[in-house]
């Protein structure tokens, strides 16, 4: 299969001597075609780096970035049918909206009339062909960004990379843009590459996920698999809320501290583990019946649910989820003594 | 408006020309005063001994452009003064021009280092100013004339085998006019550049810009405001130098400057003197406007 985007075992490495520090540490993935891929991890973790590889502002210290089953390793960016949506959006604040829209086409050298008709047809698709003839600055954050996006949009580009593009924005307009990205991607088809450090963002939006870590990238799965199978503590703990239990595994099942016993894959690693359950998966039951004892302490309330933070007997600390309901009548004292059970399924291993 | 919005609007203006006042008398007196002066003193008699006679003449002005045969009493063209705004002109546009070409990539090195040596750079670019003008342009005098330090390295380097005469001539008026206005192209050029976002760069060359491209497309409309500073600050004063074309021009090739001078001086006719400055005056302003204008317009059509 050949791949959109393909990175072969690529290495950076910034400085050198003992001032040589990796920012990216022999990382290989493979992105298809038409795939809204997201690139997760906090800041500092290589995924702008890699970002910034595949655009061609970086090269490789080793490895290769291939384009369609090509090495572009080593093709500068204006080269490459590649173009970026930047956090900053980077708009040409000398050029009006319809003028940065067309830069691009403009640059390759196309016809006037082609331009025009290219711009007017990604300035509808973003809901902008009122501001063609504004300047960048005249416009709000929001419409900068999707002039930002029009303009990468607007010379076809095989594959389109967005760097954190949506952190500038206030909640309610980054959740529209949310919706509206993942529209405009299925509508054109194009492979996007996304990276963020917002892990609702990355699942709510993407295809497939890539978590990144110092460097290396730790796991790579559509947004259910990395949610509810990570494959280790960095990841589980990143991408939503998890418990960690200390638990001693073997043949698929694992005992936790006060003789409590889960049922877990049965190719699960044996030995002394941690097993991460995610909130909502805490069942709260009376004592006793296998159940976990454990005793209640705060509760937080959100509104939809409430955060009920626990106690297990050796002091692990653990947090459930619970539906509110209308009456406030499951509202759980502080000190009261309850059992804790997990939902089927719902228990992961650990590596590490 | 009620009253006392009224009452409190009439002092604030007051108070912001009283505050203006000795700003706004300096300017009366410095500026327009010589100013005025000088286009009196065009439209009077030249006097024997370099003075003014109070009769009004038109005489410094047709003189101008105009020479009148001391015979026949015909006027005809006066090549002499033309050939001066010519090559004043020329040489303050040449010098623009290449401080513009010189002063860019330098600003632009300056502007991307980091903080501390841009400081030191910026220091010794300011340097040449605490030294006297006259100075300055005698040294390049000693550098360029024929027995000078240029000559004497290339000709014991046998390059080449009879000194190059560049001293009095208009090639070494536009060296010596480079050298002196350069850092006031470098400055506001400067200052521009500091302002520029350089993430800009990647986002042309991101959209398939060449290099050529974002410089042409990107950088230079951008930084348009410094190149305009720039030009300016060197073209007036060019246009209006005195003490270069005078050492490194030797008598031959005289700028404006220099036959103004030679009106007060020897030439003892005050009045085409001041009809000459006031001339030059107007020449700078409508270059100047046309200039503006057209930087202007051409960065609102991209």
């Amino acid at each position: 299969m050949v791949y959109a985007i393909e990175a072969r075992s690529t290495r950076k490495v910034y400085g050198s001597g003992s001032f040589a520090v990796t920012a990216l540490d022999n990382v290989s993935i493979a992105i298809r075609k038409g795939e809204f891929f997201t690139l997760l991890g906090p800041s500092g973790c290589g995924k702008t780096t890699l970002l910034r590889m595949i655009a061609g502002f970086e090269t490789p210290t080793s490895g290769q970035i291939l384009l369609n089953g090509q090495d572009i390793s080593t093709q500068p960016p204006n080269q490459r049918p590649i173009n970026t949506v930047f956090q900053s959006y980077a708009l040409f604040p000398h050029l009006s909206v319809r003028e940065n829209v067309g830069f691009g086409l403009k640059m390759k050298g196309r016809p006037d009339a082609q331009i025009a008709g290219t711009v007017e047809r990604v300035l509808s698709l973003v809901k902008l062909e009122a501001m063609a003839d504004r300047k960048p600055q005249q416009l709000s954050g929001g419409q900068q960004q999707r002039v930002a996006l029009a303009r990468a949009l607007a010379p076809e580009p095989e594959v389109l990379l967005l760097d954190e593009p949506l952190s500038a924005l206030d909640l309610k307009l980054r959740k529209e843009m949310q919706v509206e990205l993942k529209r405009l991607q299925l509508e054109l088809g194009i492979t996007f590459i996304f990276v963020t450090h917002d892990q609702e963002e990355a699942l709510t939006m993407s295809d497939r996920i890539g978590v990144m870590s110092a460097g290396h990238l730790l796991q790579v799965g559509p947004p259910r698999e990395i949610y509810n199978r990570p494959v280790n503590r960095f990841v589980a703990d990143f991408i939503g809320e998890t418990n960690f239990i200390p638990a001693t595994i073997a043949g698929g099942v694992a005992t936790v501290a006060g003789g409590a016993r889960l049922a877990v894959a049965t190719d699960a690693p044996t030995g002394d583990h941690t097993i991460a359950v995610r909130p909502e998966h805490v069942r709260i039951g009376a004592e006793g019946d296998g159940a976990l004892p454990a005793t209640v302490g705060e509760s937080v309330y959100f509104g939809t649910d409430s955060h009920v933070h626990l106690t297990l007997a050796d002091g692990t600390a653990i947090v459930a989820r619970q539906q509110s309901d209308a009456t406030g009548a499951g509202v759980l004292a502080e000190g009261s003594r309850v059992g804790v059970s997990f939902a089927d399924g719902s228990v992961q291993v650990l590596e590490d | 408006m009620s009253k006392a919005e009224d009452k409190a609007a009439r002092t604030e203006t007051r108070s912001t020309w009283l505050l203006s006042a000795p700003a706004l008398v300096l300017l009366l007196f410095a500026a327009s005063g010589p100013l005025i002066i000088m286009l009196v003193y065009s439209f009077l008699t030249p006097g024997k001994y370099g003075n003014v006679i109070w009769e009004f003449s038109p005489d410094a002005w047709i003189g101008t452009i105009l020479s009148r045969d001391i015979f026949d009493g015909t006027y005809s063209l006066a090549d002499a003064h033309l050939t001066i705004f010519w090559r004043s002109v020329q040489l303050s546009l040449l010098t623009t021009l290449f401080t513009f070409l010189v002063g860019f990539p330098t600003a632009w090195f300056i502007a991307t280092r980091t903080a501390r040596t841009r400081a030191l750079l910026l220091f010794l670019i300011t340097i040449p100013f605490w030294t006297n003008l006259l100075i300055r342009t005698i040294a390049i005098n000693q550098i360029i004339r024929n027995e000078g330090l240029l000559n004497t390295a290339l000709l014991s380097l046998g390059v080449i085998d009879e000194p190059l005469v560049i001293i009095y001539t208009n090639v070494a008026v536009f060296i010596g006019m480079t050298y002196v206005y350069l850092p006031l192209m470098v400055l506001p050029l400067f200052a521009a550049i500091d302002r520029f976002d350089m993430r800009l760069l990647e986002a042309a060359y991101d959209l398939y810009a060449s290099r050529w491209q974002v410089l042409r497309r990107v950088i230079l409309p951008i930084v348009k405001p410094g190149v305009i500073a720039g030009s300016i600050l060197v073209f007036i004063p060019a246009l209006g130098a005195y003490v270069t074309p005078r050492i490194l021009g030797g008598g031959r090739n005289m700028m404006i400057g220099n036959f103004i001078e030679l009106q007060f001086g020897q030439g003892r006719n005050w009045p085409l003197g001041a009809a000459l400055s006031v001339l030059l005056l107007v020449i700078v302003t409508v270059a100047l406007m046309f200039y503006v204008r057209a930087a202007t317009r051409s960065d609102s059509n991209g």
